[in-house]
């Protein structure tokens, strides 16, 4: 009788213990994706309830400072090559213009491209799937262009060789009406542009 | 003698309601604010009589995007009677009151134009607010290849003239208020450009020609400034410039920005955004200044907003799975659901919405919404795909 009352409060103590300093380890198997989940405001415990999103100020520029696009003029004079870097069109998850990593490849074999004749430019044209309303695949498009352009500029390419164009969903490579056109429609094609002779 | 007194008192009363609407001035609006409930009101029942073929067709499409439904004459409300016989004749009349409201004879144009101007008669007569039925829509006719042309038609659909013959992908024409004039986006010169058009001039010219994107002209109700989008800094914002494309200047910072409108008295320009992943709708206002959010409560993805033009209404696309017609009050606020669709445009009523309907074969069809009542017609069809309509107000 006695034990069982000296034990009970051990039990308490060492559970207390266990709490406070188990929770410094670091969980297993799990790992944190980079920059995709929001901060969670409030209650974090499980259910069915929607996650609080943070406070939104449309003001505050999420995107950083934008990389202004070259003047339409610099690309006067210029020759379309659409063959020659065909098979390095990159495609995106649905209503996303984040580049996923198994585009990188094809982006590094463009940057290539452009670094290995300083005289060439570059046309990024921008498509969507059909499930989109049409302005906002357009804006969408754009921002998938704009994407690559800013992952091209990381990569060592000059920015202000490379102009963009969004066609919406209203280029579509495959006019099926199913998963596997659409994920084929959501790309950022690129044209390599020559000088023209004598220009 | 019971009779005559009920008599005059259905004459009075309207004038009693009038006098003490003038007494309260600005609380007037307020009033028919609350009795507007979009999406559950009842038609009004009319009876039609003595018209055939092309007349009656006019007469019903028109009357019934308006409000109306049609019934025997011994269950209306008002009794539509007359004749196409060689010219379009017709009368109104108010089956409690006996009263005549309206008895004219159409003459000088075609029937079909003659039945429209009646059923314009009709709706003033009875709701007391001008019809629409001899307005105008533009909008954008595509072929199978995805290149298409800016067309303008009849409201109904009917009498459609292609304005470009670019054989470009072509987009999002928007009115001149009160002009018979547009601006759109043509791919006719390789990039998305947007070009202002007269259409009674036929000249047309570019307006904003910047690199990356030029689309989404929407011009300001006094006909003055042109709202857009523009990639040219680095990201799909909303600019606003002179109406022929001069004193160009930046409104937005947010992401992947598109379809601004002006709220109608200029002030505002609202338009759909992207803020930390979410699509909303924003209004930021006209001369520059701190974007605000426009609650849409209850629905997801936001998009394509239309400012009604008596400033109680916006209307815009939601997307769950697929695509729906909604009405917010223009403060924002809980959305009403109207039907499945996309890209509303408001009709100069404030009440009747043209937008896109999907077929179960892909295409685009364009129909009308008669807000309040959620009553649906298809307009004439142009192409295989017609979309994007605006509606001259």
């Amino acid at each position: 009788m006695k034990t069982t009352k000296l034990i009970f409060p051990l039990v308490l103590a060492l559970a207390a213990t266990l709490a406070t300093t188990g929770c410094k380890h670091k969980p297993v198997g799990v790992t944190k994706l980079p920059g995709q989940n929001p901060p969670q405001v409030g209650e974090t415990g499980p259910g069915p309830t929607l996650p609080n999103t943070p406070p939104i100020n449309p003001n505050e520029n999420p995107q950083g400072n934008p990389m202004a696009l070259p003047p339409p003029e610099e690309f006067d004079n210029m020759l379309a090559d659409r063959a020659v870097l065909a098979a390095d069109t990159i495609h995106f998850a649905y209503d996303s213009s984040v580049i996923r990593s198994s585009e990188k490849a094809n982006l590094a074999a463009v940057a290539q491209a452009l670094s290995s004749d300083p005289n060439t430019k570059l046309l990024i044209e921008g498509n969507c799937d059909e499930r989109g309303t049409e302005e906002y695949n357009r804006s969408l498009g754009e921002r998938r262009a704009l994407a690559a352009r800013e992952a091209l500029a990381k990569l060592g390419v000059d920015p202000m060789r490379i102009e963009t164009r969004s066609f919406g969903k209203d280029k579509p490579v495959d006019p099926g009406h199913d998963e596997s056109a659409w994920a084929k429609n959501r790309r950022d094609d690129f044209v390599l542009l020559h000088p023209k002779p004598g220009a | 003698m019971k009779k005559n007194c009920l008599n005059i008192l259905k004459i009075c009363l309207p004038v009693f309601l009038f006098a003490a609407a003038i007494a309260r001035g600005q609380n007037e609006i307020n009033i028919e604010q609350n009795i507007t409930v979009m999406g559950m009101t009842k038609p009004i029942p009319v009876s039609l009589d003595g018209f055939t073929g092309e007349v009656l067709d006019v007469l019903k499409f028109d009357l019934y995007v308006q409000g109306f439904s049609f019934v025997s004459p011994d269950a209306a409300q008002y009794l539509i009677s007359g004749s196409n016989a060689g010219n379009v004749q017709g009368r109104l009349t108010d089956r409690f009151s006996k009263h005549s409201l309206l008895a004219r004879s159409y003459t000088g144009a075609s029937l079909r134009r003659e039945a429209h101007a009646f059923a314009d008669d009709i709706v003033l007569a009875i709701t007391g607010k001008k019809g629409v039925a001899l307005t105008k829509i533009a909008f954008k006719a595509e072929q199978p290849d995805g290149n298409g042309e800016i067309y303008v038609a009849d409201f109904d659909g009917h009498n459609p003239q292609a304005v470009t013959h670019d054989g470009a992908i072509v987009a999002a024409p928007a009115w001149v208020p009160g002009r018979l004039a547009l601006y759109y986006t043509s791919y006719k010169l390789g990039n998305p450009d947007i070009f202002s058009h007269d259409l009674t001039t036929g000249q047309r010219r570019a307006i904003a020609r910047y690199s990356g994107l030029n689309s989404s002209a929407a011009v300001s109700p006094d006909g003055t400034k042109v709202a857009m989008i523009l990639s040219k800094g680095g990201s799909p914002n909303v600019y606003v410039c002179n109406a022929d494309g001069t004193d160009l200047r930046k409104l937005t910072s947010t992401s992947e920005d598109s379809s601004p409108c002006w709220s109608p008295d200029g002030q505002w320009i609202c338009f759909a955004t992207k803020i930390n992943s979410r699509r909303l709708l924003a209004k930021v206002p006209a001369g520059g200044g701190e974007v605000q959010i426009v609650k849409t409560i209850g629905v997801s993805n936001p998009t394509e907003p239309d400012w009604s033009p008596d400033n109680k209404w916006i209307a815009f696309t939601s997307q769950a799975r697929e695509f729906d017609v909604c009405v917010v009050p223009a403060a924002g606020g809980d959305v009403t659901i109207m039907v499945p669709g996309e890209d509303p445009s408001w009709a100069p009523n404030s009440r009747t919405l043209v937008y896109v309907r999907r077929t179960a074969s892909y295409r685009y069809v364009l129909s009308l919404l008669d807000a309040p009542t959620k009553q649906v017609k298809d307009v004439a069809r142009v192409s295989g795909s017609d979309s994007q309509p605006a509606w001259a107000r």
